[in-house]
């Protein structure tokens, strides 16, 4: 099975950089949102595969005296887990800016805003 | 077998996001993007991660895609132009993805135990974890117990963005304070029949299963901020069923904005009830007699706190953006 060793390494880079694509490359503001929040979720899919052990399982330690079990790591899950909800917080304060960008000009396409902006 | 599966739902993430992107009508962006994220929670979980799972399961699935889509009824739903340096951009992020390529080949190879990541202070938590706070869930323990400043400080992160959102949406009453404006067609989705029944039917449940992850955080998976964003998903729904205006008189957008700040405070005076007990700042076990039944003791409060800010700012984010909805 060495072909999928590294399968989700190759994923997380896939899903990065389809995410930067649309975050750099679409003019709509919404867009670039959703693509910052793919950026994002192949970080944290970067994170949790760090975190498996082959063998293991899910670091809920119900018998301390049974020495033989091996335990995913659980110092990543941690980290994005408090991730995810400062995700969502922060996409929420983006769309709110978006929506007030559109009450100001009418439109939410950056080549649009430029235009407007010069003029 | 479960390998092959985690294969086939990361061939199946590269081809939803994909498909996000290419995407011209942003509402079919959106609907995929629950989806991305339900398929990302089962990826989670198959790579043990449980409570990732859980929060991914409740906040992207869910929250992430109610706010999406009550934004995007203040916005122009299409994408109006093609898109900037198109070519450009693919050259370099084609360019950028045979590095990352080829950086991989030098990672460890998945589930491998002498990883780096595996032996530095890992095997420490897990070690020291039933003898010092003696709670199952090493993820709890770690997140509220070892790591509590990092909490704290993520917690003031979503306390931040959610008054931020508010300053954004929310009309400034006249005595000074913040206010939605009172929406007085907002009826949700009451002439529907069946999503009406069926939301009605399964709210309860929903509330009643974060208390369960709310409070059951120390011996499976679960804690604060999972519950809160499950029971804020629970209330949206009943506000999608029943309109927004009545979920307002369950919850009043006062009673919301009091939620985020006193998560938050609930936190921090914790962290400073161990300091007047002659502890240091967010050391729970000087809370009783017994340090790990004051390490249960601070982790069940800090954790509360957490699920209360939490729940607090998604509805609140949530109300903000439907009452702007009505307005315009």
């Amino acid at each position: 099975m060495h072909f999928l060793d590294h399968y989700n390494y190759w994923v997380f880079a896939v899903l990065l950089l389809t995410g930067l694509y649309a975050v750099v490359s679409r003019a709509n503001l919404v867009k670039k949102l959703i693509g910052l929040s793919i950026f994002q979720s192949a970080v944290f899919l970067l994170y949790i595969s760090m975190d498996k052990v082959a063998g293991g399982t899910a670091p809920i330690i119900i018998q301390p005296e049974d020495a033989d079990r091996l335990y995913s790591n659980p110092l990543p899950q941690v980290l994005i887990l408090t991730a995810i909800v400062v995700g969502i917080s922060t996409l929420a304060l983006g769309l709110a800016i978006v929506v007030r960008i559109n009450e100001a000009y009418g439109t939410t396409e950056e080549n649009e805003l430029a235009r407007m902006d010069e003029e | 077998m479960t390998v092959l599966f985690g294969a086939f739902l990361l061939t199946m993430l590269v081809i939803t996001a994909i498909g996000i992107v290419r995407a011209q009508h942003l509402f079919v962006s959106v609907v995929l993007s629950g989806i991305y994220s339900l398929q990302m929670a089962g990826m989670f979980f198959i790579l043990d991660a449980a409570d990732v799972a859980l929060t991914e399961a409740a906040v992207g699935a869910g929250v992430a895609t109610v706010l999406m889509l009550s934004a995007l009824a203040l916005l122009d739903d299409r994408e109006r132009s093609a898109g900037l340096k198109r070519l450009l951009f693919a050259v370099v992020a084609s360019a950028t993805l045979i590095l990352l390529l080829h950086a991989s080949v030098d990672m460890p190879s998945l589930g491998d135990p002498n990883a780096p990541v595996h032996t530095h202070v890992a095997p420490w938590y897990l070690e020291e974890t039933p003898r010092l706070i003696g709670m199952p869930n090493v993820v709890t323990a770690i997140l509220a117990g070892f790591r509590g400043y990092d909490t704290l400080g993520e917690l003031f992160v979503i306390f931040t963005a959610g008054t931020g959102v508010l300053f954004l949406l929310a009309s400034v009453h006249e005595r000074g304070g913040l206010a939605l404006l009172p929406s007085p067609d907002g009826t949700g989705l009451r002439h529907h029949l069946v999503p009406r029944l069926i939301g009605r039917f399964i709210v309860p449940f929903i509330v009643l299963f974060a208390l369960y992850v709310q409070f059951h955080g120390d011996f499976g998976p679960g804690g604060g901020f999972q519950a809160g964003a499950l029971a804020s998903a629970g209330i949206v729904l009943y506000a999608l069923a029943e309109g927004e205006a009545t979920a307002l008189k369950v919850l009043s957008f006062r009673v919301l904005t009091g939620m985020i700040a006193a998560g938050a405070l609930l936190y921090v005076g914790v962290g400073l009830a161990c300091l007047m007990l002659g502890g240091t700042f967010l050391d729970y076990s000087v809370l009783a007699d017994d340090p790990i039944a004051g390490q249960h003791l601070g982790i069940l409060l800090v954790e509360l706190g957490v699920g209360i800010t939490v729940s607090g700012v998604l509805l609140a984010i949530f109300h903000s953006f439907a009452a702007r909805e009505q307005r315009r």
